[in-house]
């Protein structure tokens, strides 16, 4: 079966969640991955949307954190500060998923402003959300986002969640608990920081996709790691299951007016 | 005790021009029939506080309502951007819109503060993050204990905070279920609040999850069944992810924007549920 880079990219994603993880979820890419490992190799990935929903199990991909089908599906349902208080803030959360509007070379995340300053930007972006304590608190962090250069900047316009900072030991210096980005997934390949540098550089590369096309796309020098290695192509299997969630009829069924009313 | 009243008394003996005020609802329970309101009784100057601007935010910010905007994701969940957000980020139209920029950590920690009756709360949050610089209200504390660098952010205690639940009774007793966000936070904090509600009944029964705000601590409940739409009430309406995705097209031009708005909001006649 063929495949698209995007579909590739999902793929390799879902494959670094494991059963019995806990994963704190974003919609979009990172939500139709975690679904996917839900739905393939990792049935016992725990779920957890912002929204303040523990365990949810969507039979169809939510277009929003706050779909209905999250709350109906979930283990358990808390307030917004429960969620970052409680679960999120101590540590408890396996795998922060994130996306990123521009990403740098030492994994930082910036989903504020593009451009200008920060008063007059040239594209002023939907802001921090979640994605700064995630960043912070996870175990550790996965990023799926696509490969260009627009996005893959030496330095980020605007600092909205921290990854390794400005370099080794940043993260400690800060104070903040979690590993950080441990891999960053795109349609090209998936990129790992240097343990020494703690820069983002070249793990694999997807089917078909050169050296040379993921340094193009990258706005730094972008190093590849010694053993480089080709990404498996995805199974039928993953794609069937891929296809299958994505084509799922995005409609929550009506449960009826249980208010009576 | 909270007073049962029609939705457009309760706006227009709360919310005043130049007040901050917060309807909150995280992706569910959305007050949009209270923020239409506040439209058509052509506040000004208003101070907006709110996790997740949304839809309806993009409304009033597109109708000149709002001087300025407290917030921690302005975006259309699922869609993209919130182009009258932007429109007046960007290019000051119809008005400039200060912006104050939190995350979704320190905004509901600050709820938690106002409703706590404390001046600030403390998490381990921003740091290393450029929010600290752009943003007064974001401050560092050391822990008196430990001596850890943390976080601190001021209280909110909003003017006016809005809310839609599921059911209240006559009383005024409001019950809500489902994803209850920030909702009794936001009541808690606010000097003066308004519950919309789906329906008003005889008695509360039990619901799974359901959390109940006591009538004594809300100043006005009011009926606005569907008030949600397009977000929804768990339990009575559906999400119209239809309508996210249709909005995309209907604000990004300011024309268009103006004429749905004169369609949809301005001329839809008084206790008539507003659809897409």
């Amino acid at each position: 079966m063929s495949h698209t880079s995007d579909e590739m990219m999902t793929i390799a994603a879902a494959r670094q969640l494991r059963a019995g993880q806990v994963c704190f979820v974003g919609i979009g890419l990172p939500s139709t991955a975690a679904n996917l490992a839900r739905n393939t190799h990792a049935p016992g990935l725990v779920l957890i949307y912002e929204s303040g929903t523990i365990g949810a199990k969507p039979d169809h991909l939510p277009l929003s954190i706050g779909d209905g089908i999250l709350a109906e599906t979930a283990d358990a349902v808390v307030s917004v500060p429960e969620i970052f208080n409680y679960w999120l803030q101590p540590g408890r959360i396996d795998v922060g998923f994130l996306g990123a509007a521009q990403l740098d070379r030492f994994g930082n995340i910036n989903t504020t402003v593009i451009g200008g300053d920060y008063a007059s930007p040239k594209v002023r972006l939907p802001g921090a959300g979640g994605a700064p304590e995630i960043a912070a608190s996870c175990r550790e962090v996965i990023v799926v986002v696509r490969h260009s250069r627009r996005t893959f900047v030496d330095k980020a316009d605007f600092i909205t969640s921290v990854g390794y900072g400005s370099g080794p030991g940043d993260r400690e210096r800060l104070g903040l608990t979690g590993a950080g980005p441990a891999t960053v997934i795109t349609d090209l390949g998936i990129l790992a920081p240097d343990p020494e540098s703690r820069e983002l550089r070249l793990t694999h590369l997807h089917p078909g996709v050169t050296l040379d096309q993921a340094r193009e796309a990258t706005g730094w020098d972008l190093a590849a790691a010694p053993g480089l290695a080709e990404t498996a192509p995805p199974s039928e299997h993953e794609l069937a299951a891929l296809r299958a969630l994505t084509t799922a009829t995005p409609a929550t069924p009506s449960r009826g007016n249980q208010g009576g009313g | 005790m909270a007073e049962v009243v029609p939705l457009e008394t309760a706006v227009a003996t709360l919310v005043h021009d130049g007040d901050s005020v917060a309807l909150e609802g995280f992706t569910h329970l959305i007050p949009f029939a209270a923020g239409h309101e506040i439209i058509r009784q052509g506040r000004r100057d208003l101070v907006l506080v709110r996790m997740t601007p949304d839809l309806i935010y993009d409304q009033l910010i597109g109708m000149g309502c709002a001087s300025k905007l407290v917030f921690s994701w302005g975006g259309n969940p699922g869609v993209g951007s919130l182009h009258r957000f932007r429109d007046a980020v960007e290019h000051g139209w119809p008005a400039p819109l200060e912006l104050e920029e939190h995350s979704h950590a320190g905004m509901a920690n600050r709820y938690v503060a106002g409703a706590s009756g404390l001046p600030f709360a403390v998490l381990r949050g921003y740091r290393g993050t450029d929010l600290q610089g752009q943003t007064a209200n974001i401050k560092p504390i050391t822990c008196p204990f430990t001596g850890e660098e943390l976080t601190a952010v001021p209280a909110i205690n909003p003017d006016v905070g809005i809310v839609h639940a599921q059911r209240a009774d006559r009383a005024g007793n409001v019950q809500l279920w489902g994803i209850t966000g920030i909702q009794k936070e936001v009541v808690l904090a606010a000097r003066r609040s308004l519950v919309t509600v789906e329906e008003i009944v005889e008695e509360l029964d039990p619901r799974p999850g359901a959390i109940v705000i006591p009538s004594w601590a809300v100043t006005y409940v009011a009926a606005a069944p569907g008030g949600s739409r397009p977000s929804y009430s768990l339990g009575y309406t559906i999400r119209d992810n239809d309508f996210y995705v249709a909005w995309d097209e209907i604000a990004r031009d300011r024309e268009t924007f103006r004429v749905w708005i004169d369609e949809h909001v301005l001329r839809a006649g008084r206790g008539e549920s507003v659809t897409a």
